[in-house]
Order: C-alpha cells, then sequence, then structure tokens
C-alpha cells in the first residue's frame, strides 16, 4: 500500500471550474469519503461537500470517483483507486451547486412527477390489510423498496443525460413498488403518471442503474415491469 | 399531447409483430424458390401484375416505414437534442421518403 493517494478533486461554482490535486495519506479500510473528509479538515478548509450517515443510509454522499457514480462514505479507497490517484466530481447528470455538491432538486422533482409517492384512498380502512409476503405483489414490492434515494442510477443512466425530460431510474423504481402496492387507493393513477412523456417508454434498459445501485437494486427490471404493466392498461384503452 | 411517447412506443411495437408474418414469409419464400436457382425474369413473371404480391409488399413497406421512422426519431432525439417542432417536421419527411421509394420498388415489380 503507498503512502500517499493523488486525488484530483473538482473545485468551482455552477459547474465552472476546475481539478485541483492534494496529497492525501493512506490508510487502512479508508473510504473515499474519508478521504474528502481529510481534505476538508486539513487541506482546504473551502472545500463543498455532503454526506451525513457516513453508514450507507441517508444517500447524501454520491459523487463521481474515478469516472462512475458511487456512494463515497461506502466505497473502499482500494477498490477504486487507479495508478495511487482517484479523480472526484459532483454528480453527473445534475446541476452543480459548489466543488462536489450536486442540486438534487430535479432528482425529487422527478420522483414526485413520476407519482413516486403513497396516496392513501379517502376512507380509513376498518381493519389492517392482510399482505401476504409471498405474493408475487409484494416480492416485487420488496425487491426495490430499500432505495436510498441516492441518485447514483440518475447519475449512471445516459438517457437522463439526452432526454432532460427522463424522469429516470430512481423515480420509476419508486413507482413500480406502489404499483405493487396492495394498500395503494388508484393503481391506475400511477400508470398514467409512469407513461406521461419522459415515463418509463424512454428506458433502453441497458441497466447502467443496476450495475452502479450501491444497494443492488434493479431499477431496469422495475421499469420493464412498468412497460408492461402500462402496454396492457394501453392495449385496453385504459391510456 | 402528455403521452405522445408512449403512443409511439406502443406503435413501433405493434408494428413490429405485425411485421413478423411477413418477415418469415418474405424469406421462406425466396429460400423456397431459389432453391434450384432462379432468374430475374422468372420472379417478376410471377410478380408482375399480381395484386396479392403488390398488396404484401404494399403493406410490408409501409409498417417498415413507420416502424423505422419511430426509431430514427428516437436516436435523432436523443443524440442531436432535435425536438418538437423540428423533429416532427424532420420525421414526418423521413417517413414520406421511406415509403415513397418503398412504393416505387414494390411498383416496380408487380
Ligand atoms: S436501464 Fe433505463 S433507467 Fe437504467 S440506466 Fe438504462 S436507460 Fe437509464
Ligand atoms: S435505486 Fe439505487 S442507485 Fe438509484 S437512488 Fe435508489 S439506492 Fe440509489
Ligand atoms: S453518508 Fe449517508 S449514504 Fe453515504
Amino acid at each position: 500500500m503507498a503512502d500517499t493517494i493523488k486525488v484530483e478533486v473538482f473545485k468551482g461554482e455552477g459547474g465552472q471550474g476546475a481539478y485541483q490535486v492534494f496529497d492525501v495519506p493512506r490508510m487502512e479500510s479508508q473510504t473515499v469519503l474519508d478521504v474528502v473528509t481529510h481534505i476538508q479538515r486539513n487541506l482546504d478548509a473551502s472545500l463543498a461537500y455532503r454526506f451525513a450517515c457516513r453508514v450507507g443510509m441517508c444517500g447524501s454522499c454520491a459523487m463521481m470517483v474515478n469516472g462512475s457514480p458511487r456512494w463515497t462514505c461506502r466505497t473502499h479507497v482500494g477498490d477504486v483507486v487507479e495508478d495511487g490517484c482517484l479523480k472526484i466530481a459532483p454528480l453527473r447528470n445534475l446541476p452543480h451547486i459548489r466543488d462536489l455538491a450536486a442540486d438534487l432538486v430535479p432528482f425529487f422533482d422527478k420522483m414526485q412527477k413520476a407519482g413516486g409517492r403513497f396516496v392513501a384512498g379517502k376512507e380509513v380502512p376498518q381493519q389492517m390489510l392482510n399482505i401476504d409476503p409471498q405474493s408475487p405483489a409484494r416480492v416485487a414490492v420488496d425487491a426495490g423498496i430499500e432505495c436510498i434515494g441516492c441518485a447514483v442510477c440518475y447519475a449512471a443512466c445516459d438517457v437522463v443525460a439526452w432526454t432532460p425530460d427522463y424522469v429516470g431510474p430512481a423515480a420509476l423504481n419508486r413507482a413500480w413498488t406502489l404499483v405493487n402496492d396492495e394498500r395503494v387507493a388508484d393503481t391506475g393513477w400511477h400508470l398514467q403518471q409512469v407513461a406521461l412523456d419522459g415515463g418509463c417508454t424512454s428506458c433502453h434498459s441497458q441497466g447502467a442503474c443496476s450495475v452502479h445501485c450501491p444497494k443492488s437494486l434493479n431499477p431496469s427490471q422495475s421499469i420493464t415491469g412498468l412497460k408492461r404493466a402500462v402496454a396492457a392498461a394501453f392495449i385496453k384503452g385504459e391510456l | 399531447m402528455k403521452n405522445k411517447d408512449l403512443k409511439l412506443y406502443m406503435t413501433q411495437r405493434l408494428s413490429a409483430i405485425f411485421m413478423v408474418p411477413f418477415i418469415l414469409l418474405h424469406l421462406g419464400v425466396i429460400i423456397y424458390a431459389s432453391r434450384n436457382g432462379v432468374s430475374a425474369t422468372e420472379i417478376l413473371g410471377r410478380t408482375k401484375g399480381s395484386i396479392g404480391w403488390m398488396l404484401f409488399y404494399g403493406l410490408f413497406v409501409v409498417a417498415a416505414s413507420i416502424h423505422g421512422t419511430i426509431g430514427i426519431r428516437n436516436i435523432v432525439s436523443e443524440m442531436f437534442a432535435w425536438r418538437g417542432l423540428k423533429l416532427e417536421i424532420a420525421m414526418v419527411l423521413v417517413v414520406v421518403l421511406l415509403v415513397a421509394v418503398g412504393l416505387r420498388a414494390v411498383g416496380a415489380v408487380t
């Protein structure tokens, strides 16, 4: 293990800026977030970046590391360092705020646009709904529910880069969990939302989202489920 | 239109399904007819004046033109950021061109 790592960090505001090089001591079990924190605490107090939980729960620490989107708090330097170098940049496909902080507002707005929220029926249920954990619908929900909203998949998706309207993998993955949620009052509304322009039919199903998701979710598969459901609804004249 | 993407997506899939029997028959006839060698004159002798072949290849051309244009539309919009009226006009021109050259070819053999 080398003593130091050469770290190039994007510094600047609103998309303008340049990479600045820092030498950071290499340590055992060091994460990329540890590296960024070392720079901010010891080398450049002005460095802007974002994190909270440090244990892979909050989804706030995602950055581009050597060209790929990653959750930095759970990415070990040893797994990503190339020739003793790290290149760290703000998340792709999002407006830039400053240094390593990207603006997540479009990401969360699109989550809403795709109907990515639970809407209960008007009437208060008299009884708790009994949901069979083995039912195919619940199994589909389980497969997609652990999303931490880190936007790694959104940064990995080329269609997001090419089609500004495209809502992206995380929003559609969330919508798929709701389409399969038996407590949801109006499943048809969810299908309508994901069938709007920029919805599920824009996806190319090549799975960059699924390859990069740090929670090992498979948004690409969820989107395939949505495409089938939307096509069936279209044939029935419901969309 | 709020779900034009969906309509194009479905049109592209349905046109693909529609073309399956056409492709199979087209390939099947080629393989069957050419098993002992076949000349252009022989082919034209069968297709010329045939309403059946005219309809078959006419519909095939229309379906393939629609199907292909939707694919081209996606590529142009993603790769060159063409959107809105510019994209729609360009795609109308593409589909008209494809149908025209396709039907011209159909006309030449039937
Ligand atoms: S599979 Fe779809 S959502 Fe996932 S990266 Fe590819 S285009 Fe984007
Ligand atoms: S699907 Fe995965 S990569 Fe995308 S936001 Fe959720 S946890 Fe992050
Ligand atoms: S800091 Fe919370 S997921 Fe990385």
